[in-house]
């Protein structure tokens, strides 16, 4: 998480340092009206990422509960300890800067501050709006569909939020006393949340960790498999029931649009013809690095149980390869839009798909013998990996993840013609897959090897 | 059916195991006692091949386990809960298992009807997955799904622990029939000594990884095991 969290700050820090000369030159008219004009969304996305990943307070409350303190003392301390995470202190990167910048270009200062604190108000309020809501998927989905279908209907002209939502982040500059308006808000916000928590410290009330109701499924389809179907019926429940395998279906699908950098052409570092591949690749294998990289480690809490029932490694292997294989088989189709930019980047998708699948869909699960980070698969808690997932060898076999599709494609682009680097990373993949028993048996001995220390590091839970 | 030979287990200068011999005959209901430390699991996780001995071997039915897979056919085990699948419900565990080890849905809801009264109404068809369920049900859980597909060496790490009175007692029940008319060779560890005195044909003492007693149980067992644990 470490990595993520200084990444996330150095973008901030350079977005807020530089977006308002970027908006200015590009000609969009006023920086501080362009930002205020999206802002609605940067607060939506935001309440959104804090459903996903930031920890509730009531996590650590238990022990608590019977120590000689007034439940008052409690419900302060773990409702000030969220006033302190990460996700509400990032925003600062860009909106202290931004702010900055603001006032050196002679914007009036006291209307910058109101501003400021306008918008730092309404984070806040997105902070404790979070923990209300509190897990509550039948609020959030909604919330998601809402989000996405107000994008389309701008994006298509039909209707704008922004239009309503502007002004009011404007009127914090133009009139600053009317900031104190969201820092009300905010006020009230935490005294609800403070009676609510108050109201609900018990273990059968608010901090009862919540039960799904579970239905007993069959997939009796899958039963043509045979014992192949085991484990797919077992890999599909796994990630249907699991909150961190959702996400990581969720980031997978990000990944399909991942091509409108390279292909929309607003990069101009993306425009040599070989990250076309790249972007194949990557548009057609999100689900394959994002969940085949943490094979064994998605079954990391019942190892033991793996290793020791009736099962051939083989078997096992096989129904995540295959899973891989229908994930990248399902993007590649989605991906078809990109139609739209024209058949030759279609062709860069459906190429990296095969070598995905011939090539990439191995490594992956010979990469993942060697990380060997246990999963909590109830919590999104380092869902963008952490330092065991960076070794030497994984960041070596990332070479002919990425690195060698790209040198086949060039070879054939820049020695014969485009068509020829398209086959030659193609066929790279079809040789890949013709030799799959062979390259199977290999990933299943070091499997075996590394076996009694993944068991070792499977343990080690924190 | 288990034979054991000079079996060690070095953690560092610690020796955590050492077992020159050992024999269980087949169709033996064999108990394990010892304070905590005594390497009871450390045995049983040998026995599963989780972890490797610094010397020596375990041979179960003429299979070197850390050698040849093909002890796992027959043998099963539940040591903790990291042998449950939490994001399943408990019929699904099952048929899961069953089908791990060749039994289909059938096989395994005629085994598991067998359980109604070990269950109490409180695993089957209650609507949630194991995860959620209390520690002694999710135990009742695992060791039932030991039984499935006829094994005939089964290991269960401290079963009587966290279960009811009436689970206990179902459960004593069960092991003694699976060894006396099934010929199953039943592994069991315990704090209790009253329960592995009425289970088991055999007792075993561990202490700080050393055999100290080998006592075919005789209705002066518990007093001797008594004798030795308070003096």
């Amino acid at each position: 998480m470490i990595f993520g969290a200084l990444y996330f700050m150095a973008v901030f820090l350079a977005m807020g340092v530089g977006s308002f000369f970027i908006i200015k030159r590009a000609g969009l008219g006023d920086p501080l009206i362009v930002v205020n004009r999206f802002l609605i969304y940067y607060l939506l996305v935001d309440l959104y990422v804090r459903y996903m990943f930031q920890k509730m307070p009531i996590m650590n409350i238990k022990p608590l509960l019977y120590m000689p303190f007034k439940k008052r003392a409690v419900v302060k301390y773990s409702l000030g300890k969220t006033v302190l995470s990460f996700f509400n202190w990032y925003h600062a990167f860009f909106f202290v800067p931004f702010s900055i910048v603001l006032i050196s270009q002679d914007y009036d200062p006291l209307s910058v501050l109101g501003w400021h604190l306008g918008i730092m108000a309404l984070f806040y309020c997105n902070n404790f709006i979070n923990i209300m809501m509190n897990n509550k998927d039948s609020i959030f989905y909604p919330m998601v569909v809402i989000l996405a279908l107000l994008g389309l209907m701008q994006y298509y002209g039909w209707f704008d939020i922004t239009v309503l939502t502007a002004p009011v982040f404007n009127s914090f500059f133009n009139l600053p006393w009317t900031a104190t308006l969201p820092i009300l808000l905010l006020l009230g916000l935490i005294y609800a949340s403070f009676n609510y928590f108050k109201k609900h410290m018990y273990l059968d009330g608010g901090l009862a960790t919540k039960h799904s109701e579970a239905k007993t499924e069959d997939f009796t389809c899958l039963n043509m498999f045979g014992n192949l179907g085991t484990f797919l019926k077992n890999d599909i429940k796994l990630i249907k029931r699991n909150k961190r395998s959702k996400t990581t279906v969720i980031l997978s699908i990000l990944f399909l649009f991942y091509g409108f950098f390279f292909f929309t052409g607003s990069f101009e570092v993306y425009e040599g013809p070989i990250w076309k591949i790249f972007a194949g690749i990557f548009i057609s294998g999100g689900f394959l690095f994002s969940f085949g990289q943490f094979v064994p480690s998605w079954d990391s809490s019942y190892y033991p149980l793996m290793m020791s029932q009736n099962i051939q490694y083989r078997e096992y292997l096989t129904s995540k390869w295959y899973l891989i294989i229908i994930a990248t088989l399902i993007s590649t189709f989605l991906a078809a839009f990109y139609l739209y930019f024209g058949w030759d980047v279609y062709l860069a998708i459906v190429v990296g798909a095969i070598y995905n699948i011939g090539v990439n869909s191995y490594l992956v699960l010979w990469g993942g013998a060697y990380i060997k980070t246990p999963i909590d698969l109830t919590s999104n808690k380092k869902a963008f990996g952490d330092k065991q997932a960076f070794n030497v060898k994984t960041m070596i076999l990332t070479i002919p993840k990425l690195l060698l599709p790209l040198l086949v494609y060039a070879a054939g682009h820049y020695l014969i013609n485009p068509t020829a680097g398209y086959l030659a990373v193609a066929l790279s993949g079809v040789i890949g897959f013709a030799f799959k028993d062979v390259v199977f048996k290999k990933i299943e001995k070091i499997y075996k090897k590394e076996k009694y220390k993944t068991l070792l590091a499977y343990k080690q839970t924190d | 059916m288990i034979t054991v030979h000079n079996l060690t287990k070095n953690y560092g200068k610690q020796t955590v195991l050492n077992i020159e011999n050992l024999e269980i005959p087949k169709g033996q209901s064999f108990g394990l006692v010892g304070n905590n430390g005594a390497g009871k699991t450390t045995f049983f996780s040998l026995l599963l091949d989780l972890i490797q001995p610094t010397t020596g071997k375990i041979i179960n039915n003429e299979v070197q386990v850390d050698i040849s897979e093909a002890w796992k056919p027959f043998t099963s085990a539940f040591i903790d809960e990291t042998f449950l699948i939490g994001y399943l419900t408990p019929e699904e565990y099952f048929y899961f298992i069953g089908e791990l080890r060749g039994q289909n849905k059938a096989d395994v809801d005629a085994l598991i009807s067998t359980f109604e009264n070990f269950f109490h109404g409180e695993i089957l068809g209650q609507k949630k997955y194991l995860r959620d369920l209390s520690k002694g049900n999710q135990k009742k859980v695992g060791i039932v799904a030991s039984f499935i597909g006829s094994p005939e060496v089964i290991i269960l790490d401290e079963p009587f622990a966290n279960l009811d009175p009436t689970t206990q007692i179902r459960l004593k029940e069960i092991i003694r029939d699976l060894a006396q008319n099934r010929e199953v060779t039943v592994l069991v560890s315990s704090h209790d000594l009253i329960h592995v005195t009425e289970v088991c044909e055999r007792i075993v003492v561990l202490n700080k990884g050393d055999i100290v007693k080998d006592i075919q149980t005789s209705t002066q067992t518990l007093k001797e095991l008594e004798t030795f644990f308070g003096g």
